[in-house]
């Protein structure tokens, strides 16, 4: 071998091992890009929890006041004499103004007192926190902490938050109709969008001949399912309601125009679990002689059916999450209580976090945050359900 | 068969539809909402009528609504932040809401406000169109060009070297619209550079006859419906200016504070005897034909103009509401009393 060819194998091999090291880096880089991505991401995540948990955890609690009660007559005409003067603005109206009712219903109470404890005006219960801008006058500062003192203050859990529908007074305001309505609403959507979207997958994906039509109508899915979800409120509005008469701001309403958005979601995880079923188990089915029905009903059905259900949760869960449609079938109101029917006013969760988050009133901030937990508990177990029905699905033919 | 089922369901759904309510449906604008809500719950929680529904559409939406017929599917009132319009009363009456009864319950301030940090600043109604018109007339005054000011001090060399910065309202909201009124067009409707192009070509130059476009080069800028945002962001921004309602101010005043227009700061009192000039009327309608038929309709409006809820210590004035001077509140408890048929003559005034 030449001196030259030696020199050029060598300076060959260098570039090598240059390109190697290059190509090493490069590696590196892209697991770092990987992993700052990553991080970012946790970071966001974590924010927003932490963001959200700190501001919602003390709404779980309210303020409460110890306070002696007369129910006389004279209360019926002015609830303001139910307590002493002197506590009278430490004292939640929304529970004040009921007692002229409760009498009514209760005769027997007239004449009677009692020492019980009732809910704090908000502003007791924002100073009580330590919130800034609680707006709570110097004078009862001083009432507070001296009630504190002789123990007639607390912190008590918030039940009201769970038992009370919407309210202005923010320390009467709870999610109770509005959890109700979501539920109610996600029971309608279910049962509209589930069955229609599954019998059309079945059809399109089983009995179907390939044509252009039904390409054509395989498009139009696949390109429902990205389209913005305001639309589907404008589609509700003009078919459902103007058209169909359903009432404005009813659960049906709701319901059925949160199905037309969440059909293709379960179309398309419909199809795709009908054609993860191996071929040889419809050929073995038609071989023993089932007829088509026998074999999508009793075979494929039942293997699919663990990825439709993955598909539907989270259509519905989308579905649970959704503000805008709704607002344009007249959801978003003040609708404080529970719907007693499918076609009564009704609101849903999100849209309940939504006005709260515009409430002037400070001690709603708590709210909405508390509301954003509930509806975020609720979503995480909806998707945990998703995720255990995928990983039971996991067969391997 | 299918579609047996289904015109069946349809049917017995607008049967049920149309079927007497027993739970009052009000619509309307979003500056309104807040205490008409309160008044709803107020009114269910007290009696033993059925919390009325509050949908906030917007005062126009809300007419719309409204004015779309006499149907037990439309709504009983609407609430608005201006006055019924003469083109929404006719299009009330061809749908056959004939009588129609109009309520004032009180004021509504637009704030003018900035951090608690900044200096105070006073400024013109002239001053602020001119630091948000889209275009503005030039030097000479003789011609328009797109607006050039990004300091206060360009405007009027006597106001601090500050940066003109807005939060405010976007297009869709009654606040923005009244702040088009009050400040734009109250303005520009009187100044020649304007009108004279509108007269130059009225088809064409439609938009000067009252100009009240705003500049969208980012001196302005659009904060959403949640005037929440617009406090946050002035907390953190002092050079900036924000515009909301008067109620948002109030609740915020350990971080943000009015500037002074022409001089004079926002408050129930300057807003009541108009010196305070960025204010305007909160309104609510009453469509005749349902009371009667739909329980406690009556009720929610005396409940609604009563002292405790509209008067000088009233439950609305703690949200925010500025109240009526004690003769007007007076003067409309009576016209509601008598249910006064709003008429055509009542847009010929003014």
């Amino acid at each position: 071998m030449s001196d030259a060819s030696k020199s050029n194998a060598l300076r060959a091999d260098l570039r090598a091992d240059k390109r190697k090291r290059r190509r090493a880096r490069a590696d590196m880089r892209f697991k770092w890009y990987g992993l700052t991505a990553l991080g970012l991401a946790m970071l966001f995540l974590v924010f927003f929890f932490v963001d959200i948990i700190s501001k919602g955890l003390p709404a779980f609690q309210q303020a409460e006041i110890l306070v002696q009660v007369s129910y006389s007559e004279s209360v019926k005409s002015n609830y303001n004499r139910a307590v002493d003067k002197r506590y009278r603005k430490l004292i939640s109206r929304s529970w004040l103004r009921t007692i002229p009712m409760q009498l009514e219903e209760h005769p027997d109470m007239i004449g009677t007192t009692a020492e019980q404890w009732v809910l704090a005006d908000y502003r007791v219960d924002q100073f009580l926190k330590g919130h800034e801008g609680h707006k709570l006058k110097k004078k009862y500062q001083k009432l507070v902490r001296q009630l504190q003192e002789e123990g007639k203050v607390r912190l008590a859990f918030n039940s009201g938050f769970f038992s009370n529908g919407d309210s202005k007074l923010p320390e009467n305001a709870g999610i109770l109709a509005s959890a109700v309505g979501s539920v109610l609403v996600l029971l309608l959507t279910m049962l509209f969008a589930v069955p229609v979207g599954v019998m059309t997958a079945i059809y399109l994906e089983e009995f179907a001949p390939d044509n252009r039509f039904t390409q054509l109508i395989e498009v139009n899915i696949n390109n429902l399912a990205a389209i913005p979800s305001i639309l589907y409120g404008l589609l509700g509005l003009a078919i459902f309601i103007n058209f169909m008469g359903v009432p404005r701001s009813s659960a049906l309403a709701g319901g059925l125009t949160l199905a037309l958005m969440t059909l293709p979601i379960i179309i398309i995880a419909t199809r795709a679990a009908l054609r993860a079923v191996p071929e040889s188990i419809r050929e073995a089915a038609y071989g023993l002689g089932a007829s088509s029905l026998q074999t999508v009903w009793h075979h494929v059905l039942p293997l699919a059916m663990p990825g439709i259900l993955t598909g539907s949760i989270i259509g519905l869960a989308q579905a649970m999450g959704e503000t805008a449609p709704l607002l344009i079938v007249g959801m978003m109101a003040y609708i404080p209580e529970a719907p007693h029917s499918i076609l009564a006013a009704t609101t849903v969760l999100p849209a309940q976090v939504y006005t709260w988050s515009g409430e002037s009133i400070r001690a709603f901030e708590e709210r909405t945050a508390a509301g954003i937990m509930v509806l975020l508990a609720v979503l995480l177990s909806l998707n945990a359900l998703a995720i255990r029905l995928r990983n039971r699905s996991e067969q391997t033919w | 068969m299918k579609k047996m089922i289904f015109a069946a369901a349809a049917m017995l759904i607008a049967a049920n539809a149309a079927q007497a309510r027993d739970q009052i449906h009000i619509v309307g604008s979003s500056t309104v909402y807040p205490f008409s809500s309160y008044v709803a719950e107020e009114l269910g929680a007290t009696t033993k009528f059925k919390t009325p529904v509050v949908e906030s559409t917007g005062s126009g939406g809300g007419m719309k609504l409204f004015c779309a017929g006499t149907g037990m599917d439309t709504p009983d009132f609407t609430n608005a932040s201006r006055r019924m319009k003469a083109k929404e009363f006719k299009k009330c009456q061809k749908n056959g809401v004939r009588e129609i009864t109009e309520i004032v319950v009180g004021y509504d301030g637009i704030a003018l406000a900035q951090s608690r940090h900044a200096k105070p600043l006073n400024l013109t109604r002239k001053e602020i169109m001119l630091a948000v018109a889209a275009e503005v007339p030039n030097k000479a005054g003789d011609g328009l060009i797109k607006n050039p000011y990004h300091y206060w001090d360009e405007i009027n060399p006597k106001l601090p070297h500050r940066k003109i910065t807005f939060y405010g309202p976007p297009t869709s909201s009654g606040t923005r619209d009244a702040f088009e009124d009050m400040i734009l067009k109250h303005n520009t409707k009187h100044m020649s550079v304007y009108t004279n192009l509108y007269k130059a070509d009225p088809k064409k130059n439609k938009k000067y006859k009252k100009y009240h476009e705003i500049r969208q080069d980012g001196v302005y800028v659009p904060s959403g419906e949640n005037d929440n945002l617009i406090v946050k962001k002035l907390a953190k921004d002092s050079q900036a200016l924000g515009i909301f309602g008067y109620s948002y101010l109030e609740e915020n005043s350990d971080s943000i504070a009015a500037a002074t227009v022409e001089g004079i700061a926002p408050s129930p009192e300057t807003v009541q005897d108009g010196s305070y000039k960025l204010s305007r009327s909160l309104y609510f309608y009453i469509k005749k034909s349902h009371i009667g038929k739909v329980p406690g309709m009556m009720e929610y409006a005396r409940l609604f103009t009563s002292e405790q809820m509209i008067g000088d210590d009233g439950a609305c004035a703690e949200i925010g509401l500025i109240p009526l001077p004690k003769s007007m509140r007076d003067h409309y408890r009576a016209q509601l009393a008598h249910l006064t048929n709003l008429t055509a003559d009542d847009f010929k005034k003014k």
